[in-house]
């Protein structure tokens, strides 16, 4: 299966586990699949035989409401069944509405769902690999309307000053919040401009150009010396013409009917 | 039983030395400090181990947050800053980053108390067990002096396995427990044996409750005291039997009554063996600035309060 087709099955993934949920996030989930499809099937060094490998690259969902992204492309990479996707969000689920590391899905590097922690505990992670002379590389994934949190700073001061190299940081740029427009609720911009200021190495892409963010991924691994946070602009609901760009799909699911027109 | 003072010590400065004694033993400790490292003794680790010490700065949150991903890398984190910005201004970051997660990280809680003296409410934490030991998996330990704070500091790095709050002072304190004692995580300390009354008490309130003790004593009354260095989990099992022995018991606190020590003596007794509790702490109220010994006792707290509290109480029954 090539790339385009990877992100064509985890969409169709993503679709069906919400609409057999009955709640979640489908914008993000979905707009976010084209960059865990490259970091997982054109990227990452992971061993899905032993989650736990400790040169294993970290992915920190740091956005934890798009958990049905990561799960779905965990799945797709074999680290859980497919089948087990449909009891996302279901009692007794290791598919926790947001990720949880209590529900040992292998895959999971840590909980998440209060918007804010995941730069912090992915350099905690990158001092860590500095410590023990490890290669393995931290990707944080991060929101838009998540870096309204101020801890996020302090996490991207820390970084910059400790020249943390091994973090790489992937903001999702769809410039919707649950408020609606990130500059209507609380402007950003001059977005790659703050992250300069901080002493990251700043990558702008287009986040659904397969080979656009193979690129960044090269390029923020080869750049010593400093961390690097690539900027990916991209479309909220990518994939779904009917809701791409529509904030009302922040926190809304499709209905299984929907769900079958979607993925047909 | 009387206790010999060795020395004024600040419970902080053990913690410093606990820390820095477990970073001998095991080559994953790792020190985080939020710019008031020796204020809050971890300079007593940093010194000795400057290569495994991470200044982040006045930066709480990240703090507590990169001492997940350490832990979840392999590492004993220790972060230590005022209890005031621990155990509030990080507060999320400890649930969800270190509790829920389920990692074994200390956080050291500096500045507890009125004790802390001229600097005031805003830096005297009075809420912080409340807002600890209400997290799911926290340990909450509150050792007495700084020798204790010492062992309790390296066993709990050591030997515990999940999230941790240990809870020192600033001031210069009674140093009086033994190098040799034996100290359990969640197992309280008799400290003193006695018929007439029974009180339990945690940090700095222990020596202030055993010099309480002894003027109860040349007054006719001979009290227990209980040291309680383990908020949680509760040592339970002492509880009911004290509970047995005493129709009331007096908890001492250099906190709130609501949300620390005696709130969980109560939560526990009410349900097991109710017994009527008599708490001393701080009441609903914000400290203030003055020295360390008129705040205690302007707020009850010193050895002369606590002794007029619980005689007149036994008299006026």
């Amino acid at each position: 299966m090539n790339l385009e087709d990877k992100a064509k099955h985890i969409r169709t993934l993503i679709i069906k586990a919400l609409a057999e949920a009955g709640s979640g996030h489908t914008g993000g989930s979905l707009d976010l699949v084209d960059i865990f499809t490259v970091l997982y099937f054109n990227h990452l060094r992971y061993d899905n035989k032993n989650p736990k490998w400790e040169d294993r690259d970290r992915v920190v969902l740091s956005i934890g409401h798009t958990a049905p992204v990561l799960y779905a492309t965990l799945a797709a990479a074999g680290f859980l069944p497919e089948e087990e996707l449909m009891t996302l969000r279901k009692f007794g689920s290791r598919l926790q509405g947001h990720p949880s590391l209590d529900s040992q899905l292998p895959g999971v590097e840590t909980s998440a769902g209060s918007l804010g922690q995941g730069l912090s505990i992915s350099n905690g992670m990158a001092f860590a690999a500095k410590f023990d002379k490890k290669e393995y590389r931290v990707y944080c994934v991060m929101g838009d309307g998540e870096i309204q949190e101020g801890s996020v700073y302090e996490a991207a001061m820390a970084a910059a000053y400790y020249k943390l190299d091994n973090v790489c940081a992937i903001l999702d740029r769809n410039r919707l919040q649950i408020d609606g427009n990130t500059e209507n609720v609380m402007a950003l911009e001059p977005l790659a401009d703050k992250w300069h200021a901080f002493g990251w190495n700043v990558i702008e892409i287009d986040g659904h150009n397969h080979f656009e963010i193979k690129d960044a991924l090269v390029k923020a691994e080869n750049c010593k010396g400093k961390p690097s946070i690539i900027i990916a602009h991209t479309i909220m609901g990518k994939g779904v013409p009917e809701i791409e760009n529509n904030n009302k799909w922040h926190g809304k699911v499709p209905t299984k009917e929907q769900a079958v027109e979607w993925t047909k | 039983m009387t206790y010999i003072n060795k020395g004024d010590k600040p419970t902080k400065t053990g913690f410093g030395e606990g820390v820095r004694d477990a970073a001998m033993k095991n080559k994953n400790v790792i020190g985080i400090g939020a710019d008031i490292t020796a204020s809050v003794g971890m300079n007593i680790f940093s010194e000795a181990f400057p290569e495994r010490f991470i200044s982040l700065g006045i930066a709480e949150q990240n703090c507590v947050a990169t001492a997940a991903g350490l832990a979840l890398s392999g590492k004993i984190p220790v972060f230590s800053t005022y209890g005031v910005f621990a155990a509030h201004r990080a507060n999320d970051q400890i649930r969800i980053s270190l509790c829920y997660n389920n990692l074994h990280a200390v956080i050291g809680g500096a500045h507890a108390g009125v004790s802390v003296g001229p600097d005031g409410a805003t830096h005297q934490a009075l809420e912080d067990i409340a807002t600890m030991r209400v997290l799911p998996r926290m340990t909450v330990i509150s050792p007495c002096d700084a020798t204790q704070a010492r062992i309790a500091t390296e066993k709990a790095i050591l030997e515990l396995n999940g999230p941790v709050y240990i809870r020192f002072g600033r001031e210069p304190v009674a140093d009086f427990t033994s190098e040799n004692q034996d100290f359990t995580i969640g197992k309280g300390q008799v400290m003193r044996d006695g018929d007439d009354a029974c009180i339990i008490a945690t940090g700095h309130e222990v020596w202030e409750s055993l010099k309480a003790a002894e003027r109860l004593e040349e007054n006719g009354l001979r009290a227990t005291v209980i040291n309680i260095h383990t908020i949680k989990p509760l040592d339970e099992e002492l509880l009911l039997d004290v509970a047995r022995r005493f129709k009331t018991i007096y908890t001492v606190e250099e906190h709130q009554v609501t949300g620390g020590l005696g709130s969980a003596v109560a939560e526990f007794l009410s349900e097991k063996m109710p017994t009527r509790i008599v708490r001393i702490g701080v009441n609903d109220r914000f400290g203030e600035s003055g020295k360390a010994g008129e705040l205690m006792h302007h707020f009850g707290l010193d050895a002369e309060s606590i002794y007029n509290k619980v005689y007149s109480d036994i008299i006026e029954k």
